[in-house]
């Protein structure tokens, strides 16, 4: 009974370090700015597949580098992610700060985009988009050089976004017809890929009955990592105070010259690359999938929630705690501990899956914010709407 | 609204009582239209699809009811509109079996009918059950968030968080509820057969009548002093608060009616696909809906009804043809819609288009008030600003 105990701790640690690496960097942008991004999930989904391409590169180069890959992979995925996350920042969560719902439905319109990007994303969709790109907003660029740019702004919109489409899809169509499948096959498709962990990677460490996976175990340590870096940068960094302040005091902080727009991009871009961490993790885990973003986002929001927002240690607390109790209800490590309370019994048994196990954390999350609404760390302030 | 407040402050109340003719008149046209011409003009396969997206309109209304005009944003009325369809479905199922298990259960080695699936035999209770059901659920689920002021973005989160609960629970319940292929495969309602073409205009007229009703009910709960108080709650609530109400039992009953609404349209919608499934109320159905509210016009009844006619026809016809191209434009509308017309169409053409009417013909402009702070352009003025 101990043992399974122990087991049931360990992997629910495990589990919990998933999450909280998933949800850390939304914990830090919602907290922050008070955006919730739908389409977190999908930049850790981005993050997985940047694996699995970094991963195929280095089979290429052989064997000592293809063991590698991991670190590799972390890094780009951090950057890719946090490049995208930027462009997303700049190009359409700026605009609507002060409306959490609508950034909502924005960002979830953001994350159907990179679904089926995903999906089929080929050499012609690159090109096309590449060449829209560089045409509709070199012609911005160019033009905002002049002096009454302002004026003909929206004339130059009309003008070129048409022409920028026209010419995309008709290189993307004749691609498609010279050169066919070459170019029209999607990349990953559908289907899900697969991410194998270096050999270094496999196996488990034992301890008497217990059975540690090294894949869990290099979660674990990376989540401790991340979870430190990230205290480190906001603690003791230039930007990581100007990060704080802003989070405090957002007009405050602008009135002593701290320039809060970038304060935001970087948190955003930030908060991205944490989520290309996070899928680069998961990919150890499963197949990588268009949907792999779907499975997490909503565990990663109930953490956030949970713990209340903007407190690095309420993230980890709830995370820790929902990663625990869901897997000691859905492995039915407690029905040995209350036999002789027989509807007890029942009760576990009945909701003994990894499904079903979900239903009772949630009605524990609703009973918990009955208690304390605000999460386990809730915000201190006189704001009313606190 | 603005129209609302500058006829009262005029006293026209003689000229109100005349528009409200005139509106009802308008939508008892619209609807002998709907139920004599359209089936004339379309082909069978498009009237097979109006019937059920005008289905989805009704739970359209009832989001707009509770997003449009109290502000909140609940992204899991899937569940309602599942449970409405799944309430319905269990009636269906057992109808033409006088005793015994519909076959999957025997599938699953279940031999006995499961206690609550023994009250679906009378049709009465199932039709109360698709609305008392979803409302329940609703106004225990609201009663417990909104009690501890629960909102805005944490509210939809709660939300959508139930629709991954209910989902999983169907899901996995698969001697119960046939898990991921759900109810299908009905044969009779009260002795007629579901298929026949016949029984289902019949399902289309009582669709569009119920439409109708919603309609009618909607409206007259947002035009009296409890929409003012839904308003009220959507703009400030804490000032709402200090006056003296609490919006707790505002925000419970609100939350219920539109459950309600949403299940008669899971029902209403079931009985024309001939099938209700668990997705039905996973996250992407559910947040789809509230696309279709924000797309005709949020606080419009009327572009609830357009937009959800407007975005399902789109959807079917764009993925026809492009499969893929649909969730691309799907995800593009979000974002469209979201940064360009936050009003949606109705709502363009109400505060925009109607200003732009006024003074073309050389009116002066009307004074406007805005709903909230957020949009106060004074407000949004110096937020830019400070940003810069």
């Amino acid at each position: 009974m101990i043992a399974g105990l122990l087991d049931g701790i360990f992997n629910g640690i495990s589990i919990g370090a998933v999450l909280l690496i998933a949800a850390l960097g939304l914990a830090i942008v919602f907290g922050l700015m008070g955006v919730i991004n739908l389409a977190h999930g999908e930049l850790m989904m981005l993050g997985a597949y940047t694996t699995f391409v970094v991963q195929n590169g280095f089979k290429m180069l052989g064997k000592p580098w293809s063991e590698t890959y991991i670190i590799f992979a972390l890094i780009l995925a951090f950057l890719v992610t946090a490049a995208v996350g930027l462009v997303l920042e700049r190009g359409v969560i700026r605009y609507l700060y002060g409306r959490p719902l609508e950034t909502l439905l924005a960002t979830w319109g953001v994350s159907l985009i990179l679904q089926q990007f995903a999906r089929s994303v080929s050499w012609v969709l690159v090109i096309g988009i590449a060449i829209f790109c560089f045409l509709f907003f070199g012609a911005l660029w160019v033009l905002s050089r002049r002096p009454d740019f302002e004026r003909i702004r929206n004339w130059v919109i009309a003008i070129m976004l048409p022409i920028s489409l026209g010419v995309a899809s008709a290189t993307g169509a004749f691609l498609g017809q010279t050169y066919k499948l070459a170019v029209t096959k999607p990349w990953f498709g559908a289907q899900n890929v697969d991410v194998t962990a270096p050999n270094w990677l496999r196996g488990g460490l034992r301890l008497g009955t217990l059975q540690m996976p090294y894949t869990r175990l290099f979660i674990i340590g990376l989540t401790i990592v991340c979870v430190a870096g990230i205290y480190v940068f906001l603690q003791r960094s230039p930007w990581g105070l100007r990060i704080r302040s802003v989070m405090q005091n957002r007009s405050m902080s602008a009135c002593l010259g701290i320039p809060t727009a970038k304060v935001d991009a970087i948190t955003f871009a930030l908060g991205s690359g944490l989520a290309g961490i996070a899928g680069c993790a998961i990919s150890l885990l499963g197949s990588v999938g268009p949907n792999t973003g779907q499975n997490y986002i909503v565990d990663t929001f109930m953490v956030v929630v949970v713990g209340g927002v903007g407190k690095l240690v309420g993230s980890i607390v709830a995370a820790m705690g929902i990663g625990t109790i869901n897997y000691l209800i859905s492995s039915k490590v407690l029905v040995p501990m209350v036999a002789p309370i027989k509807p007890l019994v029942d009760l576990f048994e009945f909701f003994g899956t990894t499904s079903m196990a979900k239903v009772m954390v949630f009605a524990l999350i609703i009973a918990f914010l009955q208690v304390r609404p605000g999460g386990i760390f809730p915000q201190k302030g006189r704001s009313v709407d606190a | 609204m603005i129209l609302d407040a500058v006829l009262e402050v005029k006293g026209m109340k003689q000229q109100r009582k005349r528009l409200l003719l005139m509106e009802v008149g308008v939508t008892i046209a619209i609807a002998l239209l709907l139920i004599f011409v359209m089936p004339a003009v379309l082909t069978g396969f498009r009237l097979s699809l109006l019937a059920r997206f005008l289905a989805l309109a009704i739970a359209a209304l009832g989001i707009d009811l509770i997003w449009g005009y109290t502000g909140m944003l609940s992204l899991g009325h899937g569940v309602f509109f599942a449970l409405g369809g799944y309430a319905l479905a269990m009636h269906l199922q057992l109808a033409p079996l006088k005793n015994g298990l519909p076959e999957f259960m025997s599938l699953f080695g279940i031999t006995e009918l499961p206690w609550f699936w023994q009250p679906f035999y009378s049709f009465g209770f199932a039709a109360a059950a698709v609305v008392i059901i979803p409302a329940l659920l609703a106004a225990i689920l609201g009663y417990l968030v909104f009690r501890n002021r629960i909102r805005g973005v944490y509210f939809s989160i709660l939300t959508q968080a139930a629709t991954i609960v209910f989902f999983n629970f169907f899901n996995g319940q698969q001697g119960f509820f046939n898990g991921t292929n759900g109810l299908t495969n009905f044969k009779t309602l009260l002795g007629a057969s579901v298929s026949n073409s016949q029984t289902q205009f019949v399902f289309y007229t009582l669709t569009v009548l119920f439409l109708a009703a919603a309609y009618a009910l909607c409206r007259w709960l947002t035009s009296d002093r409890f929409g003012r108080v839904l308003i009220a709650i959507r703009d400030d609530e804490s000032r709402m608060r200090f006056s003296g109400y609490d919006p707790t039992g505002f925000k419970v009953v609100v939350f219920a009616i539109s459950a309600a609404l949403a299940g008669i349209g899971g029902a209403l919608f079931t009985l024309q696909s001939g099938l209700i499934s668990p997705k039905a109320m996973d996250i992407a159905f559910s947040i789809e809906m509230v696309i279709w509210v924000a797309v005709g016009g949020r606080a419009s009844l009327i572009g609830a009804i357009f937009g959800a006619l407007l975005v399902n026809f789109a959807k079917s016809l764009l993925s026809e043809k492009f499969p893929g191209i649909w969730v691309f434009f799907q995800g593009a509308l979000f974002l469209i819609v979201v940064t360009v017309l936050p009003d949606g169409v109705v709502g363009w053409l109400r505060y925009q288009g109607f200003q732009h009417l006024l003074t073309l013909l050389g009116r002066n402009k009307q004074v406007a008030t805005y709903p909230s702070l957020e949009e106060d352009p004074e407000v949004q003025h110096e937020r830019e600003n400070i940003r810069n």
